[in-house]
């Protein structure tokens, strides 16, 4: 027998225990589930299977009576829109002030101290400032998110930037490089898919940021449809909801991965990792 | 043409005086080598030669006139790592500098013109044995590839020195030598100045025409950062009699004893 150390799991044994722990909580939810429910057949607090299939084939499969929409969908395509337009925006204005911050000594005298400051303020003590300039429309909420990860996504770029060999940066230079096509034909393609990192490591706020803009202000989105049912303890519509937004961002996060790597074929042999 | 003429130079930071009252002359066309123990201040006079560090005091001529406060196309320089772009595959890497001369916008060129670069590139790729490699990245080279690969992308803006930082350092004993003859014909076929600091002084006598040995001639033992290291041998190699070649040998081995104490 080997030490428990150096003992690994085959694909197949991988596979299960992973999913172990899945099956675990379902167990456990629906056994305590069946139990209230056995008491008060009313309970809301923890749905049964058949409440979830109904909650969801109502909002997923039939039009909305008010407006003829299809609920779940109109709510994942606006929050969707918010969150890729917020995203968007940032890693581009990341990007850009990120690598002239980085690379180009006046500019970050300049400007790092003032995103310093900036990255400090609580995005969501701002959000009321952000409704008043705004107003109660989409930007407002766009806007929530572009503040609150590009400061996180300047620097991330920065720090890369700072971060590369200074032996390519004289090497170019060596090579006839003025400062633009340094940045063009070296520090951008060198960064680009360290941003796509920085941009999966931002999702999870760029989440919080969206819900919580849409719990105070908007009129469909999947957080506001959350925050909505709240309201009648919905917890049949709440659960299904949170687990597609859990799925929505895993998505995202294995299509990033999946972007980097076919983009950027030469990234992942240069850390080092295994092809 | 590229003299190099160094008239008392001085290198200091702070208080930390590096190398003093340096002369030297270097003809068109010579194979430098330069030689000493670690942080006896080689690389600080390499880079001050690149352009990335600048001298305290005295002079340091290219042809005549006071060489560039930048590193720029006239010199090439080797590291010993991170010399290459690893986002670039072999062709595209030594294709740059020229892409970077011809379009000034983009740093990239298409159609005719960027087929002749290839072209060109190709030709060079050869000439250092790499021709069988063309379209593999950086990371899927060894150590000897990557080092010919940094070699031919300094070569192709046929610059007039070529500065090599230990470039074989980190290389197998058999590798390396190969590394000698490539660098060695490269040298007599374009006639190009060589500046090469190594840890190894028979590669330093095997290579070179002029042998530049860096060492402090004077010593404090209370404050080591007193007196800088200057240029206590310098030797035209091949023409110097075997006693002189013992002595540096001597010299070297203690210098490293005391160091190691």
């Amino acid at each position: 027998m080997k030490r428990l150390i150096n003992q690994r799991p085959g694909t197949l044994g991988k596979c299960l225990l992973g999913l172990l722990p899945f099956v675990l909580i379902g167990i456990v939810y629906f056994y305590f589930s069946s139990e209230r429910l056995a008491i008060n057949p009313n309970d809301k607090l923890m749905p049964s299977m058949q409440s979830f299939i109904d909650a969801v084939s109502y909002l997923a499969f039939e039009p909305s009576k008010r407006t003829g929409d299809y609920v779940l969908w109109a709510d994942t395509a606006a929050s969707l829109q918010r969150l890729g337009l917020g995203v968007g925006i940032s890693a581009l204005t990341g990007l850009i002030i990120g690598i002239l911050v980085g690379i180009i000594p006046l500019v970050r005298a300049g400007i790092a101290p003032v995103i310093t400051i900036i990255s400090l303020v609580p995005p969501l003590a701002i959000l009321p400032i952000l409704f008043i300039i705004f107003g109660l429309g989409e930007l407002s909420k766009v806007m929530l998110i572009v503040l609150g990860i590009t400061p996180f996504l300047i620097r991330d770029v920065q720090l890369r930037v700072m971060a590369l060999p200074q032996e390519i940066i004289i090497k170019a230079q060596t090579l006839g490089a003025n400062s633009w096509q340094l940045i063009l034909r070296v520090v951008l393609p060198q960064v680009l898919p360290k941003l796509i990192d920085a941009v999966r490591l931002s999702l999870g706020s760029a989440w919080l940021f969206l819900i919580a803009a849409e719990a105070i202000s908007a009129t469909e989105g999947l957080g506001y449809r959350i925050f909505l049912v709240r309201r009648y303890m919905s917890m049949d519509i709440i659960l299904p909801y949170v687990l597609w937004i859990t799925l929505l961002a895993f998505l995202m996060d294995f299509l990033l991965r999946r972007l980097s790597k076919t983009a950027f074929p030469w990234h992942s042999t240069d850390q080092g990792e295994s092809k | 043409m590229s003299d190099i003429k160094v008239k008392n130079l001085w290198k200091e930071y702070g208080d930390n005086i590096v190398l003093e009252n340096i002369n030297l002359d270097v003809k068109t066309g010579e194979f430098v080598t330069l030689v000493g123990a670690s942080g006896c201040g080689k690389t600080t006079f390499l880079k001050m030669l690149l352009g990335t560090e600048q001298p305290t005091r005295g002079e340091l001529l290219l042809n005549g006139a006071p060489i560039a406060r930048e590193p720029g196309a006239d010199r090439g320089i080797v590291f010993q790592k991170y010399s290459v772009f690893s986002h670039l595959n072999v062709v595209e890497n030594v294709m740059l500098g020229e892409e970077l001369k011809e379009s000034p916008l983009l740093g990239r060129c298409f159609g005719k013109r960027r087929r002749t670069i290839r072209e060109r590139a190709i030709a060079l790729l050869e000439k250092v044995g790499l021709d069988h490699a063309l379209t593999k990245y950086p990371s899927e080279l060894s150590g000897g590839m990557q080092q010919r690969l940094a070699i031919a992308q300094a070569l192709i803006k046929q610059p007039q020195i070529l500065l090599l930082d230990e470039p074989f350092g980190a290389l197998d004993p058999g590798i390396r030598a190969d590394m000698h003859d490539l660098i060695l014909d490269i040298w007599r076929e374009t006639k190009i100045t060589i500046f090469m600091i190594t840890h190894d002084l028979s590669e330093g006598f095997s290579l070179g025409t002029q042998l530049l040995v860096f060492d402090k001639q004077r010593h404090d033992p209370d404050q080591p950062n007193r007196y800088g290291a200057s240029i206590t041998y310098d030797i035209p190699v091949g023409r110097s009699e075997k006693q002189t070649i013992n002595n540096i040998q001597d010299t070297l081995m203690t210098q490293q004893a005391k160091q190691n104490d």
